[in-house]
């Protein structure tokens, strides 16, 4: 079932464009006929993918790290909020592609500029949903860790996973982002990257080799939401688990 | 093995209120939820608080349990003042299914507060397997407390409260949010360990008649800002039984009383003021 409509695609792009005769648009076939050559056949893996993707891991962690931290010192922290807002929606409005040029200044164009890029645009779902959720915490659950003496360093792993499920939307929404910036960092003033590899197949009219860098796009994309929600799975288990119960009624 | 201070004494001071007092500030003005209450809880008593809804009793439950500043008045437990959650005091909620960690089992919820205690581990296995027991849930101490039902939840909140033996334990309307059948189980599981476990129980609730068959004292307090209308001493035996204790006429002439204290503090008596409805000012002692 769920890969029906992917395969009633693929059979539909395959079927008309066949014998397409655009340039822009080659037929599926030949596409498909030349990805091996394309990715597997130079050093494309080790020199574009790989370094993509590491970035992309990097600038996720840092801003999960950075995100949360945060977040749970300003959702904790009635004063801390009232402060934070309102410089937290500029930023939060600022698109972060513009940020390339700014960035470049200061950085360079090397790993770090693309990095902090990534990072800028990603860190603020999870900010906002992390503050959100530390807010959110139950009252009744607050009072009963206050009430058993519940020290600290226990209090804040309490904290963290009363917020996880609104941790984890932030997240979800930070990882899509995260893989749009990453292409778009990689389309100024780079030489390696998955970014790079398709405006660089764009500019010398490689069309063919440029769809098949698309088509490594989205299949990174739907394999990093697969890992996304295998994770997701196992740490909010006992959300699912306990929003079931509520609808089936105890 | 703990640093808390040994039990007090059957029949010691356990807990005091003294005048106390409690005024909510908002931006929309100050709301008066409890006016002046003094009582004295001694120690291995069993309590009730009954009162119209509305009459402050949570309020009354969280400045006791440390949880809410005082506005006025002192709350003293075993001599000492609370100035925030004290040791030797364990509180149970009515809203159980908050109350409980939904990604920790029956077994961890229980076991949370005695880690926090420093206790060592056969010791705190020893302790969660005792007050599952006691509550009759040893059995599903490997579940998540989402997969049980209401009553058994609130089982589990009993355990980890009483795991951590505490001198005195507070109940705010602990079954209100259970079914009949489910609520009359408990009152006797509640009875049973109070007996067995020989702790200070101060219990919270809107039922009259639940207070009875609990309680050895019931306090009626009036609607807000609260004070206290009598305090009420139960003369039933105390071997209690759903069926007999609930059909004795000595429970019939308590509940006739309280419910006519009751449905007086919603008309808005008070001892100060007098009976609105007899214009008589009465005078309490």
């Amino acid at each position: 079932m769920v890969l029906g409509l992917p395969t009633v695609l693929v059979i539909v792009w395959w079927v008309t464009s066949e014998r397409a005769e655009s340039f822009y648009f080659p037929p599926l076939s030949e596409i498909v006929g030349l990805f091996g050559k394309t990715w597997f056949e130079s050093d494309r893996i080790t020199h574009d993918v790989l370094p993509s993707i590491s970035r992309l891991l990097i600038a996720y962690g840092l801003a999960l790290v950075i995100g949360v931290a945060l977040g749970v010192a300003i959702g904790l922290s009635r004063a801390l909020r009232a402060v934070t807002e309102p410089v937290l929606e500029f930023f939060r409005a600022v698109p972060p592609p513009v940020l390339v040029p700014v960035l470049m200044l200061f950085l360079g164009i090397g790993a770090p500029m693309k990095i902090w890029v990534i990072v800028f645009g990603t860190v603020w779902p999870i900010l906002l949903n992390t503050i959100e959720g530390v807010r959110a915490f139950d009252e009744v659950l607050r009072d009963t860790v206050k009430s058993y003496r519940i020290g600290p360093r226990r209090r804040l792993g309490i904290i963290l996973r009363g917020a996880s499920p609104q941790i984890v939307t932030g997240a979800r929404q930070a990882l899509a982002i995260a893989v749009i910036l990453m292409v778009l960092s990689e389309m100024f003033a780079a030489n390696e990257g998955l970014g790079y590899t398709v405006v660089f197949f764009q500019r010398s009219f490689a069309i063919p080799e440029m769809w098949t860098g698309i088509i490594v796009l989205g299949l990174l994309g739907v394999i990093l939401s697969l890992i996304f929600r295998l994770i997701e799975r196992r740490l909010l288990f006992w959300y699912h688990g306990q929003r079931q119960s509520q609808r089936g009624g105890n | 093995m703990t640093d808390q201070p040994s039990r007090r004494p059957s029949g010691a001071e356990m807990l005091r209120v003294e005048h106390l007092q409690k005024t909510y500030r908002s931006a929309q003005g100050e709301t008066e939820a409890i006016r002046d209450l003094t009582f004295e809880v001694r120690a291995g008593e069993m309590v009730c608080i009954v009162g119209p809804s509305g009459a402050g009793k949570t309020t009354l439950m969280r400045c006791i349990s440390g949880l809410l500043p005082a506005s006025g008045g002192e709350v003293t437990l075993e001599g000492r003042r609370v100035s925030g959650p004290p040791e030797g005091i364990a509180v149970v909620f009515q809203e159980y299914a908050r109350s409980l960690f939904p990604w920790l089992t029956v077994r961890e919820n229980v076991e949370l507060p005695l880690k926090e205690m420093r206790l060592k581990k056969p010791e705190r296995q020893r302790r969660v397997q005792e007050s599952l027991d006691a509550v009759g849930l040893a059995d599903v101490s490997d579940a998540y407390p989402w997969q049980l039902s209401g009553g058994m939840q609130q089982r589990v909140a009993i355990a980890r409260a009483v795991a951590c033996e505490p001198h005195i334990l507070l109940m705010d309307e602990p079954f209100a949010a259970v079914d009949a059948q489910t609520r009359a189980d408990l009152e006797d599981l509640v009875r049973q360990l109070w007996h067995r476990l020989g702790m200070t129980l101060l219990f919270v609730t809107h039922d009259i008649d639940e207070s009875i068959y609990l309680g050895q004292r019931v306090l009626v307090l009036s609607g807000r800002p609260t004070v206290i209308l009598e305090d009420v001493r139960i003369d039933l035996p105390d071997e209690r039984d759903q069926i007999v204790t609930r059909s004795a006429p000595e429970f019939a002439r308590l509940r006739t009383h309280i419910y006519d204290l009751v449905r007086k503090a919603k008309k808005g008596y008070r001892p100060e003021l007098g009976d609105p409805e007899s214009d008589v000012v009465t005078e309490l002692t």
